[in-house]
């Protein structure tokens, strides 16, 4: 039989992980409660007998030879050509970036050319998420973690919701970068295709989708509650469209 | 701009190789091979290069084994997307994985304890091998997977339940 009262809190004690007063809380609880003493003991047991397994593998020394050997020939970032004086400009950037957001912001609703710029950049990014290893996200179907992995990260809400039923299954979320901005990223699957719904925070009003193509993906734009949402995908435009529907009709 | 490499390149042997156990350890765990760790920790590791720029100080460990975590899944997604959705049906997952054959033919506790820790879900055998072998702290467990402290506390309880139920079941199942 467990106790509920204790069980999380058993855990942060027996880490040491616990607030002075949380521990002393736990301690009088302790006294009384024989479960959780006997649970302290059996944790203490499994922990001693996971250290005295040696469980731990160090890396092989292939691993080691191997990183070496390529450190050398692998440029340090994508940023590599740039000077580091970088660094000492970034913050210059971050202010400079507000600007041309504010600008953009200000100058009203935005040309085509701005929209097919805009859009251009996402299919870049829609791309380089299809390549092997570029998925730095989290990968669930759970609505709740994917909302609360990137409400730590995009710095504004965002509501996830799994479309499974509708034949839009939820594979994750991540953060991308767009001009400079970091926007949040929620992947769908549709008939075993990816759908990448790239969302940002605007000051401009609400409006109704636009559509384009890009190489061979085609994007889905639209501005809802201060926020731009675009579709990127080479799905059948049809589904592109349903997809923001069911979005749409969440919120 | 050669010395600007050679710059990056000396701080990043500074910082983040030293904990190269580190990360081939999770990988080790989280793929359930050592051969498949060696690819799968050297291509976190060169990432972790590639990208040692956006890295603004701080704990260098946990910034490269969450690299190694997103490499990870990315790849069991890729190779075995079995293994990620097996842990939405933990119970099924126990029966079907922990039976008490498969854990009693381990001979010695460490063949054992590797058997079951192997049969919990990756989420589970992350948390414990953070926490266990590399002795990290909720907030670097918190880091490195992307949950909320509160969660490594109760996903620590649940996956601790779970590996002593695994060990139960195999020390029952090798009595005759």
């Amino acid at each position: 039989m467990r106790c509920d009262f204790a069980d999380s809190l058993l855990q942060g004690y027996f880490d040491g992980e616990l607030s002075g007063r949380k521990s002393a809380e736990l301690e009088r609880h302790l006294r009384h409660c024989d479960h959780c003493a006997t649970e302290l003991v059996d944790l203490d047991l499994l922990r001693d007998r996971l250290q005295l397994a040696q469980l731990y593998e160090p890396a092989t020394p292939s691993l080691r030879w191997k990183v070496n050997a390529r450190l050398h020939t692998v440029a340090p970032t994508t940023a590599a050509s740039q000077p580091r004086l970088w660094h000492w400009l970034a913050a210059a950037a971050a202010l400079l970036s507000v600007a041309i957001l504010l600008w953009r912001v200000g100058r009203g609703p935005r040309g085509d050319n701005y929209q097919a710029e805009l859009a251009g950049e996402i299919v870049d990014a829609h791309v380089h998420s299809l390549q092997p290893g570029q998925m730095n996200g989290i990968a669930s179907n759970d609505e709740r973690v994917v909302e609360g992995w990137l409400e730590g990260r995009a710095r504004f809400a965002i509501l996830v919701r799994n479309f499974a039923n509708d034949g839009f299954e939820l594979k994750g979320g991540r953060v991308d970068v767009i001009e400079g901005h970091a926007v949040a990223v929620l992947v769908y699957e549709r008939n075993g295709r990816p759908i990448n719904i790239f969302i940002w925070p605007t000051r401009e009003r609400d409006s109704p989708p636009r559509t384009g193509s890009r190489q061979s993906f085609r994007w889905l734009d639209w501005r809802k509650g201060k926020k731009e949402f675009c579709a990127v995908s080479d799905v059948d435009p049809v589904d592109l469209e349903r997809l923001h529907q069911l979005i749409e009709s969440s919120a | 701009m050669n010395e600007f490499d050679a710059e990056d390149r000396l701080r990043f042997e500074q910082l983040v190789l030293p904990h190269v156990d580190a990360a081939f350890n999770l990988a080790r765990w989280l793929l359930r091979s050592r051969a498949d760790a060696e690819d799968v920790a050297q291509e976190a590791l060169l990432r972790s290069y590639r990208f040692f720029r956006g890295f603004h100080g701080g704990d260098a460990r946990a910034w490269l084994l969450q690299i190694v975590r997103n490499t990870c899944y990315t790849w069991l997604e890729k190779n075995r997307p079995m293994e990620l959705s097996m842990e939405f049906d933990e119970e099924l997952h126990l029966q079907t994985c922990a039976t008490p054959e498969t854990l009693a033919i381990a001979g010695d506790d460490r063949k054992r304890l590797t058997l079951a820790l192997e049969t919990l879900p990756p989420r589970f055998r992350e948390i414990l091998v953070l926490r266990e072998l590399e002795g990290c702290s909720y907030k670097e467990i918190a880091a490195i997977t992307a949950i909320p402290i509160g969660t490594v506390m109760s996903s620590l309880s649940r996956a601790r339940r779970q590996l002593h139920s695994a060990l139960t079941n195999s020390s029952q199942g090798a009595r005759p």
